[in-house]
């Protein structure tokens, strides 16, 4: 793969949940290494649908999705798609499944069969990056709202993804946090899609934005 | 939620490990529900409450634990005497009261309270999760820890889901009253749980697809058997030992 391939392109994909209402009308997007490309659209406009589509949690109804050099049609094809496309919920109550922080931030490391020495390093190095040392032993559900998302997070870098979806990454968490949060991604080498409603987030740290509406990009 | 919490303790019991604590707790509730010598029983019931002390929980507390098990056996304790025939003691009007019933009786109290008392100090005193692992260490089905696990993550998420959609109608006015609104009302607030709670569990199953999940747990901190639990097994396992030949040899 050269250093300037798309890492993901979507090509024409359709996709509805009911037949008389289509979300996504034949979209086309690349997303190349290095770029953060900003997603926004109105509320129901398909921002969400289309991240879940890329990482395989649903099937574009027509149109192909290329992920990291291969076509990818099939659920065995997106598992190497996700272990490689980390997604940020936009639910972090959804992604935090186990009681305790350091738990949900190794269950991905882990079950990519990393050792536990390796596994105890790379939870300490995700949750230092995000300000969240000393949370190990908190238990997830006793969490804020904005501790939520910054663990969700943490449990993503943790994947070390080579691509980062976002899904409306600030909601919930205070400007102090949003800052950290700004410089912190514009700093990862890693390229993103990143769903949102903050225009002066996205302007911080987008090299592109791309507008959703009635389906198409 | 009402929040448990005797595994915050500090004791020799909270020390110990909790493999062990499940075992030693199994192999005690499967002997005391089979013993049937009072003097055993007995023996069984000390043993507990000298395990409760040991573990240095509140004893209101436990107490209260034994609350709901004692209203039930009430029951048992006034009907059996009553209605199990045999030798009577005493009668009160036309009903005998017999030796044997009474006998029976005072079994299954004793019976209920110790392994209610022991269960209190062994596993209560251990927290969830390492219960959930414990389990998963001796080979217990995964998909039952799982369960108690989930469940230990998700109900609060799932009431807190129904405090924010109760305090929703109320604010919008709503009082219950019996009415036909009410009960749907109602209807649709079960409804509407059940359907959120089915919805998230496929998102949350995505998002552990999003993570390499392949149907497999695996368990981050190992537990250290050490010296001491070896200790404790040991000790247990006599005690247990002499209650089963205490009760099942015939010279005994
Ligand atoms: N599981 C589902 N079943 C049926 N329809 C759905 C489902 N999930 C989403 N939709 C519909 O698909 C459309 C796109 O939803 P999506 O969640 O992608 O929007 P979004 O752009 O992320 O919105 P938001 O900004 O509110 O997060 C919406 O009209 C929504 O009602
Ligand atoms: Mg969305």
């Amino acid at each position: 793969m050269g250093v300037d391939q798309p890492q993901i392109t979507l090509a024409d994909v359709s996709f509805s949940f009911a037949p008389d209402r289509p979300v996504l009308r034949r979209c086309c997007l690349e997303l190349r290494p290095g770029q953060r490309v900003g997603v926004t659209g109105a509320n129901g406009s398909g921002k969400s649908t289309l991240l879940h589509l890329i990482v395989g949690l649903l099937m574009p109804d027509e149109g192909t999705i290329e992920a990291f050099g291969k076509p990818r049609n099939r659920e065995a094809d997106f598992r190497e798609v996700r272990r490689r496309a980390g997604l940020l919920f936009q639910d972090s109550e959804d992604q935090l499944f186990c009681p305790t922080v350091a738990e949900d931030v190794a269950f991905g490391p882990l079950n990519l069969g990393r050792t536990r020495g390796q596994v105890h390093e790379v939870v300490a190095r995700s949750l230092d990056t995000l300000g969240l040392a000393g949370y190990e032993d908190r238990v997830t559900y006793q969490l804020s709202g904005g501790e939520k998302r910054l663990v969700a997070l943490a449990t993503v870098l943790a994947m070390e993804p080579d691509v980062l979806l976002l899904d409306e990454p600030t909601a919930g968490l205070d400007e102090a946090v949003q800052q950290r949060l700004a410089d912190l991604l514009v700093g990862l080498p890693q390229a993103m899609l990143i769903a949102s409603h903050d225009r002066a987030f996205l302007q911080q740290i987008a090299t592109r934005t791309e507008h959703l509406r009635d389906g198409h990009l | 939620m009402q929040r448990i919490t005797f595994f915050q303790g500090e004791s020799v019991i909270h020390r110990i490990d909790p493999r062990a604590r499940v075992v030693v707790a199994a192999v005690y509730a499967v002997l005391v529900a089979m013993a049937v010598r009072l003097d055993v029983l007995g023996v069984a019931l000390g043993v507990a409450a000298a395990t409760v002390a040991a573990a240095r929980l509140p004893w209101r507390d436990v107490l209260g634990r034994l609350i709901p098990l004692n209203v039930f056996m009430l029951l048992l304790l006034v009907t059996l005497p009553l209605t199990s025939g045999g030798e009577p003691l005493f009668s009160v009007g036309p009903v005998g009261v017999s030796r044997q019933g009474l006998r029976l009786a005072a079994t299954i109290a004793i019976k209920g309270n110790a392994i209610v008392l022991a269960l209190v100090a062994l596993l209560a005193t251990v927290e969830v999760t390492a219960l959930g692992h414990a389990l998963s260490h001796l080979r217990v089905p995964d998909k039952l820890t799982w369960l108690l696990l989930f469940s230990v993550r998700y109900i609060d998420v799932i009431h807190r889901e129904y405090r924010r959609m109760a305090a929703a109608m109320k604010v919008r006015g709503f009082r219950p009253r019996a009415n036909l609104h009410t009960y749907r009302t109602y209807g649709h607030l079960v409804g509407m749980l059940l359907v959120r709670s089915f919805d998230r569990a496929d998102r949350v199953l995505a998002a552990m697809k999003c993570r390499g999940f392949q149907g497999r747990f695996y368990v981050l901190d190992h537990f250290h058997f050490s010296r001491r639990d070896a200790a404790f097994t040991l000790t247990a396992g006599v005690v247990l030992l002499l209650m089963a030949v205490a009760e099942w040899t015939p010279w005994a």
